[in-house]
């Protein structure tokens, strides 16, 4: 079993005339915790729907495992491990909480052996160690910003993923709340979770991660450390501009 | 097949297939453009065409007619725009089934009053253009089909340079492309949207007296251009005024041909036959964003 | 089987006891009529939910899966003089593949797009029946009726049960996708597709499955069409009105629940035939349509959104496990 979790391949992606991605490579070991930023439009959600299979990228490879994953539909590489969180929270809204969850139970992780009680007991202590258990019953569409991107997490935890992602999970939120998830993101990770994390926090960004990557303009410009990061004046260039 | 018989069908087909371009654009706009499901497009149409009937019962042109109706339909427009957005649109994700249903709906409904006003016979209208045929050697076109490809240029021309050259074609281009952008330069969209529409159901009012011009109209006969308007737009690809334009000639030759060979009683189906070769292979289209 | 199956088969039972014993005490050949046709109304709109409740797809073009149906039924009646239960099992045979058809054409795009296909598919298929002589083309062909089976006085009244055990299957099937798995990846689609495919849904199957099994209901339904009526003719099945009022009735009943879409047929069902006996067909068609558009505007959860409302005394939990 090799070090590496995701191999990311020199992959590019276009919009018609506009290039979102250009040659992307980058390697996630196994059991890393990974920090992408860039600036608004520097392609860091797109590179993550490529790698989750909303989007296909137009050239390079995707490997996950071993096994490259680019051409299949993003319900396999699912159930092959990699879960993500969306930007801007796409919840159920016609169900409860709890269901939210109960769908990537069923379909990821239980599937051909259904025993509700056991996927609603799972689901339960999902909740509660993200702090949402009060809210089970509650219909989704009722959730506040706060409760959303934590349901959000939670959907993708449900997935028993071997690679998350969490895409902008803690924008808007108060120190306090940015520390409950990245604790929660820290528990997962010794757990054994591989963890890719996007986001404008820096503060949280720099303690979380153990390795940085900044894109700009659909490019890698930077890779290392988060000390190495912060120090980079590309990084600085493009985040402030010149 | 003879060739003569081709030299006409393909010939017939152009006049036919600019027409049914023109047909199309308030849907390449309310649906292209705006991402309205607006499945009334055609009954609006039809609407336009009886319409008409009535204006050329008190005596008036067909055509100068339909450009009456223009600022009546504009303000329709707005209207079902408005309502649209405010119970639909503004509420999210889940509204789609709810929007496309009450389309559908009022399809319906304006067809069934058209019936109940109108009955089910075919209406007719008369005008100097109406019945007579131009002599070009061989061939004989009849001038309706030469007056509707004129309207139908004209207005295609216009459109197209409204979209391009003035302050609100180009935002509602924008709206299409970048609501957030649009906002950002103190553009209101919901306005441009609304004023976008309300264009689209205006030239639909044009369009519909075109439709009385080329042949005899039924309040039946929407449903057979949801196949041709959607064709058209489908086929285009959704959003480009010039696909529009192509994919409405296309549509017109291969029907025209059609019509020569296999008879009438096929004509109608070529529209949703090439829908749905379109939606198979190529959805985004000939043009499409 | 849960004590909620077990009391939906007991009730299913009672209500085909019930079918059964109307045959034998009355006599008036109207009520049959009047009571195949609400049927028949039961099995298209909780067909249509299936797909257009459930999975949030709407189909325009459910006269077409009822239509092939009829003419399956017919083509082998023509050709084989099969009984009707086969011509039953044809008929869904044949609209469930044009459902899996239409939709691996369609379902991967956005739904506008399905819904416009359905259309498409409604007009090509009319004009492909118009213009062929074998299946009676525009004028039609007459059906001889056989003989009754033996436990029936007549004809009608034998497939106006058979309508009535098509009803419960088609509830049954409805039913039971609902309160499956299947039907939380259906309604997770119907939510959000996106994020349902990222949950490990396989939304592309889910919906083909729902397009297939929706057919071939619609096409069960239309199956006995020829032999109830005697007679068959393109305009009468596929009909404008059979669209209209399977999308109408599941919207008007509810879309979240499989009693909506019997709730609307019973109700809408019934105001069609006063409408259409008293006053005009015409205006029966835009009473439909009124209706339609008023609730998709004010009351999208239908009757039984409206109920709900009514009886909940403070803010909602989610909608429990269905009965």
């Amino acid at each position: 079993m090799s070090d590496t979790l995701l191999a990311v391949q020199s992959v590019s992606k276009h919009f018609g005339g506009f290039t979102a991605l250009s040659e992307v490579s980058v390697d996630i070991r196994r059991g890393e915790r990974f920090g992408l930023i860039g600036p608004n439009g520097s392609g860091k959600t797109t590179l993550i729907n490529c790698i989750s299979g909303a989007l296909r990228n137009d050239s390079g490879a995707i490997r996950f495992e071993e096994r490259e994953i680019s051409r299949l539909p993003a319900y396999q590489r699912t159930r092959l491990g990699i879960a993500r969180s969306f930007q801007l929270p796409r919840p159920f809204s016609s169900m409860s909480v709890l269901e939210n969850l109960v769908v990537p139970l069923e379909y990821v992780v239980h599937r051909g052996s259904l025993h509700t009680a056991d996927t609603h007991r799972e689901a339960m202590e999902i909740l509660r160690s993200i702090g949402l258990a009060d809210k089970a019953q509650t219909l989704a569409s009722r959730l506040t910003q706060v409760e959303l991107r934590k349901l959000e997490l939670a959907r993708a935890m449900a997935a028993r993923p071997r690679l998350l992602i969490s895409d902008e999970a803690m924008a808007g939120l108060s120190s306090a709340e940015v520390d409950e998830i990245l604790a929660i993101l820290f528990r997962l990770n010794e757990a054994g979770i591989t963890i890719i994390m996007i986001e404008h926090i820096m503060h949280a960004v720099m303690r979380f991660s153990q390795r940085v990557m900044c894109l700009d303009a659909g490019r890698i410009i930077c890779e290392g450390t988060p000390a190495q990061t912060v120090a980079n004046a590309d990084v600085q260039r493009a985040y402030l501009g010149t | 097949m003879d060739i003569e018989l081709l030299y006409e069908a393909i010939l017939a087909g152009i006049l036919l297939g600019c027409f049914y371009a023109a047909v199309s654009l308030g849907l390449s706009i309310a649906f292209g453009l705006l991402d309205v499901p607006h499945i009334a497009h055609p009954a609006f149409l039809v609407l336009g065409a009886f319409a008409t009937y009535v204006l050329v019962g008190h005596g008036l042109d067909p055509i100068l007619g339909g450009v009456l109706l223009m600022p009546l339909f504009f303000v329709l427009g707005l209207g079902v725009y408005q309502f649209y957005y405010v119970t639909f649109e503004r509420r999210g994700t889940d509204q789609g089934l709810r929007g496309l249903a009450f389309f559908f709906g009022i399809a319906f409904i304006v067809e069934v009053l058209l019936i109940l006003r109108f009955g089910v016979d075919q209406r007719m209208v008369e005008a100097p253009y109406i019945g007579q045929s131009l002599e070009l050697g061989d061939t004989r076109v009849p001038w309706r089909m030469i007056v509707a490809f004129g309207v139908a240029l004209v207005l295609m021309l216009g459109l197209t340079i409204f979209l391009s050259r003035t302050f609100i074609g180009r935002a509602i281009k924008a709206v299409a492309q970048d609501e957030g952008a649009l906002r950002l330069m103190g553009a209101d969209p919901v306005r441009i949207k609304r004023l976008a529409f309300g264009l689209a159901v205006a030239i639909t009012a044009l369009t519909g007296a075109l439709l009385i011009v080329v042949g005899p109209v039924d309040p039946g006969l929407g449903r057979i251009y949801i196949g041709r308007t959607f064709c058209v737009v489908v086929l285009g690809g959704l959003g480009s005024v010039p696909g529009t334009i192509v994919a409405g000639l296309i549509l017109g030759v291969v029907e025209s041909i059609v019509l020569s060979t296999a008879g009438a009683a096929w004509a109608p189906a070529v529209a949703f036959g090439i829908l749905l070769l379109v939606l198979a292979v190529r959805p985004a289209g000939l043009f499409g964003r | 089987m849960s004590t909620g199956t077990v009391r939906f088969l007991i009730g299913a039972a009672i209500f085909l006891a019930l079918a059964y014993g109307l045959t034998r005490l009355v006599s008036n050949e109207y009520v049959f009529f009047a009571l195949y046709v609400v049927l028949q109304f039961i099995v298209l709109a909780t067909a249509w939910n299936i797909l257009g409740g459930y999975a949030g797809y709407v189909n325009f073009g459910s006269g077409a899966f009822f239509a092939v149906g009829a003419y399956t039924g017919v083509a082998l009646y023509k050709a084989l003089a099969t009984p009707i239960l086969l011509q039953v099992v044809a008929g869904a045979f044949v609209s469930g593949l044009l459902g899996l058809a239409v939709g691996a054409l369609s379902l991967r795009l956005r739904g506008i797009f399905f819904s416009i296909a359905t259309v498409a598919v409604a007009i090509v298929l009319e004009t492909v029946v118009v213009n062929t002589p074998y299946l009676g083309g525009a004028k039609g062909l007459p059906i001889l009726r056989p003989e009754p089976p033996a436990l029936f006085h007549s004809y009608l009244e034998w497939t106006f049960f058979l309508m009535a055990m098509l009803a419960v299957l088609a509830v049954f099937c409805a039913r039971y996708v609902e309160t499956s798995w299947i039907g939380r990846g259906l309604r997770a689609i119907r939510d959000n597709e996106g994020a349902a495919e990222c949950s490990g849904v396989p939304t592309l199957k889910l919906k083909l499955f729902a397009a297939t099994l929706s057919g071939a209901l619609m096409g069960a339904a239309g199956a006995p069409f020829a032999l109830y009526l005697s007679f068959i003719e393109p305009t009468s099945v596929f009909n404008l009105n059979y669209a209209v009022s399977a999308l109408a009735m599941p919207i008007i009943g509810g879309m979240s629940h499989w009693i909506g879409p019997v709730i609307g047929a019973v109700l809408l069902g019934t105001v069609q035939q006063l409408v259409t006996v008293t006053i005009s067909s015409e205006l029966n068609v835009l009473v439909v349509g009124v209706l339609l558009v008023l609730f998709v505007v004010g009351a999208p959860d239908g009757i039984l959104g409206l109920v709900r409302k009514l009886r909940r005394p403070k803010a909602a939990s989610a909608a429990g496990a269905a009965a």
